[in-house]
């Protein structure tokens, strides 16, 4: 209990160190929302002036803090200023669709990593092992922008899958069963190529660890005893490599708000990337601080709970 | 550690022919990145034939024009009215192999140019904190962890929020090397640290100690030569890292911009889709940027020495 909660304070103390670099380095650059209208002749110097004081942007940088953050506890986190409204509500329908579409692909790709790891390395060195290990070397030299293009290209090609957006016109109409395929399919493609780009990382590391669990002396000592291979490799073996594992997907738990900013804005889907997106180019700061706040926080949430994961699973942590 | 050579030479050859293709892109590429045939947009790649052993290119309006070699001080071109457009051209009548070319100056100086930067930052503040220990350590430490709890590549656009948007194509060109370089020293600095930590702790470092060396006669004559590897490991994997990186802000309109090219703001048309579908040959850097990452990849794998691919 003194570990988690060591833990969480330390994780709390990052939280407020990255607020107040964030909310500085917002604060201290160049330009604001109100900078564009400089340049337009129409309005006066007067008029941006007394806005800059309604938003309250004259106020000295601390008190401003103060304010954004207490608008950050109070779960309003912020007040959007091209939005004219607190940036919870922006954000909150934007994050449903960013976690359904990451959720579901980390999910599919650690199906898919845990089974190929553990066939490539009970076959290590083999043509097969070789053969996988260089599909996914290529796999990975293929970034997920080219690989979202190439898709979206081919989807709207062939027409096999919607394009943009996560439901077709005629959503309201539509049965449960309908409704259900249709998000599916809305989703296969983004899904896809986020899948296609976690894998090759996932498999080697599942790889890896597996390879190093087949070397110790345990496994040979427990294959001399006669333990079918089946059993051994998943019952046996993947228990003794999952620490780097866990590790791993506690890190892919905290990256479900950012892993797939730049596959959202390509495909069309209305998750956070494009809000945040438009929320730079038009320079709405508090939309992009509390963005990145809330990437921040899943992420150490994500480490957190890897750890925590970690210290109940292996008693030699424990010791320590 | 370098037993296997032979694994170095593909990747290696590879990578050459890249970066050679980009510095000589003024004597490969037919046209300037900037030169528009407004008689011929979106006009697909053109046919070459061989009449009599002598190449042909074929323009978009059917005739044929003989290609000629080693002209203006370009390895080939088409005296005019003829055109020849190895990769057709763009909405503008541009030729996509030339900016092909010169798009790779940029995406592939932003990489090397800002790999260069963390490294140096990385390397510097990661032998301080590792030699002497004490405060620095402290700050530096706990400093890159607060960098590296944010998610990289919204940090990255993050800090490219906060700076202006509308600036030259110079300016971005610096603009970019500097924020995604100075963004991140972190990982490279934390593993030359503890290279350093235990590197200082070796009898030939305490011997010359013992001798009376200073301290940066030590860090510079013993304790340096001794990240090297870590270095260059590091820059195998930073340079395709920042590479991308460039690409990925340049297609979000984010980096340079027209009408300089890069292959991220070449890329940008294919935003709209429907413009990719018809006309395929626009997905040129996007196909370019793979084998060039592929051959950063095999040649981070064979420094590392691990049997990762065949």
């Amino acid at each position: 209990m003194r570990y988690a909660a060591r833990r969480l304070l330390h994780s709390l103390v990052l939280l407020i160190g990255v607020s107040l670099l964030s909310f500085l380095f917002a604060n201290l650059a160049p330009g604001d929302y109100f900078s564009a209208m400089q340049t337009d002749p129409r309005i006066s110097a007067e008029t941006i002036a007394g806005l800059r004081a309604r938003a309250g942007l004259d106020q000295p940088l601390p008190v401003r803090y103060a304010g954004w953050a207490e608008s950050m506890l109070r779960g309003d986190f912020g007040y959007s200023l091209a939005y004219n409204s607190p940036v919870a509500p922006l954000v909150w329908e934007r994050i449903r669709a960013t976690l359904l579409l990451t959720g579901t692909a980390t999910f599919v790709a650690w199906l898919l990593a845990i089974p190929l790891g553990i066939w490539s390395a009970a076959h290590y060195g083999g043509w097969r092992d070789h053969a996988l290990n260089a599909a996914l070397s290529l796999l990975l030299a293929v970034p997920d922008l080219v690989l979202a293009i190439v898709l979206l290209a081919g989807a709207v090609e062939t027409g096999w899958l919607p394009v943009g957006g996560i439901t077709s016109p005629g959503w309201d109409i539509m049965d449960a069963a309908a409704r259900l395929r249709d998000i599916l399919s809305h989703l296969a493609l983004p899904a896809g190529v986020l899948v296609l780009g976690m894998l090759p990382v996932l498999t080697r590391h599942v790889r890896a660890g597996m390879l190093e669990a087949l070397r110790s002396p345990f496994a040979l000592n427990a294959r001399a005893q006669g333990i079918p291979r089946r059993r051994l490799l998943f019952h046996h073996l993947l228990p003794a490599a999952a620490n780097p594992l866990v590790s791993l997907f506690g890190f892919s738990l905290g990256t479900l708000l950012s892993a797939s900013l730049l596959v959202e804005v390509v495909t069309g889907w209305p998750g956070l990337g494009p809000l945040f997106l438009d929320a730079i180019m038009g320079r709405d700061f508090a939309l992009v601080l509390a963005v990145v706040m809330l990437s921040t926080a899943l992420l150490a949430a994500g480490n957190l709970a890897a750890d925590l994961l970690l210290y109940r699973l292996d008693p030699r942590i424990r010791v320590q | 550690m370098m037993r296997d050579l032979r694994r170095f030479w593909p990747p290696l050859v590879l990578l050459a022919a890249f970066h050679a293709a980009v510095v000589l892109a003024g004597f490969l590429a037919p046209y300037d990145y900037a030169e528009q045939h407004r008689d011929f947009p979106y006009a697909p790649p053109s046919r070459i034939h061989l009449v009599h052993l002598r190449p042909y290119a074929e323009s978009p309006d059917g005739k044929s024009y003989p290609i000629e070699f080693l002209v203006h001080g370009r390895l080939f071109g088409v005296r005019p009215p003829g055109v020849v457009f190895l990769l057709g051209t763009d909405g503008s009548g541009r030729d996509v192999f030339s900016r092909l070319l010169y798009g790779g100056r940029v995406s592939l100086l932003t990489g090397l140019a800002a790999a260069l930067l963390s490294l140096v930052l990385g390397t510097a503040l990661g032998t301080i904190a590792g030699f002497f220990g004490g405060w620095p350590d402290q700050l530096l430490m706990r400093g890159g962890e607060l960098m590296m709890a944010l998610p990289w590549f919204y940090l990255l656009l993050a800090v490219r929020a906060f700076l202006p948007l509308h600036i030259s194509a110079v300016e971005a060109f610096a603009l970019l090397i500097a924020i995604i370089g100075g963004i991140g020293w972190v990982r490279p600095a934390r593993l030359v640290r503890g290279v350093v930590l235990a590197g200082r702790e070796n009898g030939f470092v305490q011997a010359a100690r013992g001798f009376g060396a200073g301290s940066p006669y030590l860090i510079r004559r013993h304790v340096l030569p001794l990240t090297f590897p870590v270095v260059l490991t590091q820059a195998t994997v930073l340079i395709p890292q920042y590479i991308l990186a460039e690409v990925t802000l340049s297609f979000l309109g984010l980096g340079v911009g027209e009408p300089v090219p890069s292959w991220g703001n070449m890329l940008a048309e294919a935003r709209q889709y429907h413009t990719i579908v018809e006309h395929t040959w626009l997905l040129a850097p996007a196909i370019a940027i793979v084998p060039l990452l592929l051959g950063f990849l095999l040649l981070a794998d064979a420094l590392s020495g691990q049997q990762v691919s065949t």
